[in-house]
């Protein structure tokens, strides 16, 4: 067998044409993790496919990357479809993606998340009824987050913005990464054992699924379920939900949210105050202008105005009843009077003396009135009483 | 004295009852002067708490085992 040489380029073409006529290569899909993924700046995507045992080059010409639901990057679990072809050039068999779908790891994910959530909701640890109230103008705040980066800027920024003498404590934890939830959970637990907050804010600024998840895990919904202390959790944007923020006693859109929550505006606090001072200095001044008022009336009324009145009154009673009493009198008088003239008017009528007017006289003896002959003898001196006086007689 | 025990919150609450106790007229006058003292006195005490309560940023920083306390300074990324 005699062997002629061909050239490279040949051989490329032969392979490439091979590669070509397989319907199996035409459309390929394939499961694999993306590393080295680069874009380009002509705007081809340019990635490697792996698994645990092999690799294969991926190509995404530009004119596809529109349809992109997410963008791709490096350790991210993907399906794609393409056609398995040669560049030439280089002697490579590669994979020309057609489309590319986020599979596996962030789909498992949000899986574990779904079953977790669901768990512990049944579990009752999200319940309303076991969420504490966050202090009012609390002592000290204990703060869980990484000890740079702009969460502990915004949340220091805003608290002393609020209340020029706050007392923030951070604790720092990782907030991402392997071994980030024990940290965090521990830091919850130590804050707890050793008292050293009034409030505690977990923090954390956005990121992927994947950069939120030690908040998506067990072991921080549990710490956060078990801490004495109130917790307000502050875990990426307003969008993202992560377990810690159900479980919490109160849930900050941002981190900057959670200082607002847990720091009350001073300002508005002496405000208040101010009015609370206000309202009772009024009120004190309304009880005493209350008060006045009814001392006033009692003083206007009749019976301290005109104290003898009274007094008067009964005096005018009582000189009425004399007056009456007076009269009846005066009555009793007349009516004797006149009685006294009628019976001496019957007396004068029946009185001897008249009688005597008449030419009668009376003659007694010793003051005895003598009306028998019989009781007198000779000598008797006797009196003889006539109209005008007495005159002596003897008996003969 | 028995405020020294009691949290903001709580003086805060106290303050609010009181204003209301009096607001509301019912108290004699020596009760109404009472509750306006303690009441100002109250006051007093939410802003000496404000005002005296110490700006403090400080980070936990484990050493041996013990959490010490530290002033906290930003560090760069």
């Amino acid at each position: 067998m005699e062997y002629n040489p061909i050239t490279v380029t040949e051989l490329n073409k032969y392979i490439k044409n091979k590669f070509d006529k397989d319907n199996f290569f035409e459309n390929v899909l394939i499961e694999g993790e993306i590393s080295n993924y680069k874009r380009h700046y002509t705007g081809h995507l340019y990635f490697t496919l792996k698994d645990e045992n092999s690799l294969i080059k991926c190509v995404m010409f530009k004119t596809y990357t529109s349809h992109l639901d997410v963008e791709p990057k490096d350790g991210m679990k993907v399906l794609v479809l393409g056609t398995v072809s040669v560049y030439e050039r280089d002697g490579v068999y590669q994979v020309y993606a057609k489309a590319i779908k986020e599979y596996g790891g962030m789909g498992d994910l949000h899986k574990a998340y779904e079953k977790l959530k669901e768990k512990l909701e049944k579990e009752g640890l999200f319940d309303t009824a076991h969420k504490k109230k966050i202090p009012f103008a609390p002592k000290c705040i204990g703060v869980l987050t990484s000890n740079t980066g702009s969460v502990i800027r915004d949340i220091i920024n805003v608290s002393t913005r609020r209340n020029p003498n706050v007392y923030l404590k951070l604790l720092p934890v990782p907030v991402q990464g392997e071994g980030a939830s024990k940290k965090i959970a521990e830091g919850i637990e130590r804050m707890n054992n050793e008292k050293l907050a009034d409030v505690i804010i977990i923090a954390r600024g956005g990121g992927s699924l994947e950069d939120l998840w030690p908040f998506n895990e067990e072991i921080v919904a549990r710490a956060i379920y078990n801490s004495e202390i109130p917790i307000i959790s502050a875990v990426g944007h307003e969008t993202d939900f992560t377990i810690s923020d159900f479980v919490a006693d109160l849930r900050a859109p941002t981190p900057s949210a959670a200082a607002e929550l847990a720091v009350p505006d001073v300002k508005e606090l002496k405000i208040k105050l101010d009015v609370y001072e206000k309202r009772l200095k009024q009120d004190l001044l309304k009880k005493a202008q209350l008060m006045r008022l009814r001392y006033e009336k009692c003083l206007s009324s009749r019976a301290y105005k005109e104290p003898f009145q009274k007094i008067n009154e009964k005096y005018m009673y009582i000189d009425m009843k004399i007056k009456v009493m007076e009269n009846k009198i005066e009555d009793k008088i007349k009516s004797s009077k006149l009685e006294y003239v009628n019976i001496t008017s019957k007396l004068d009528a029946l009185s001897p003396l008249k009688t005597l007017v008449r030419g009668y006289s009376i003659v007694s003896l010793n003051g005895k009135v003598i009306s028998n002959v019989k009781e007198l003898k000779q000598n008797d001196e006797v009196d003889i009483r006539m109209q005008n006086g007495n005159i002596k007689a003897k008996i003969l | 004295m028995m405020e020294e025990e009691l949290t903001f919150e709580e003086i805060m609450k106290k303050l609010e009852e009181i204003t209301m106790e009096l607001e509301n007229g019912d108290l004699d006058l020596e009760k109404s002067v009472s509750k306006f003292e303690e009441g100002m006195k109250l006051s007093k005490k939410c802003n000496e708490i404000l005002e005296n309560a110490e700006k403090r940023i400080s980070v936990l920083i484990e050493k041996d085992g013990k959490l010490e306390e530290k002033n906290f300074i930003e560090e760069e990324e």
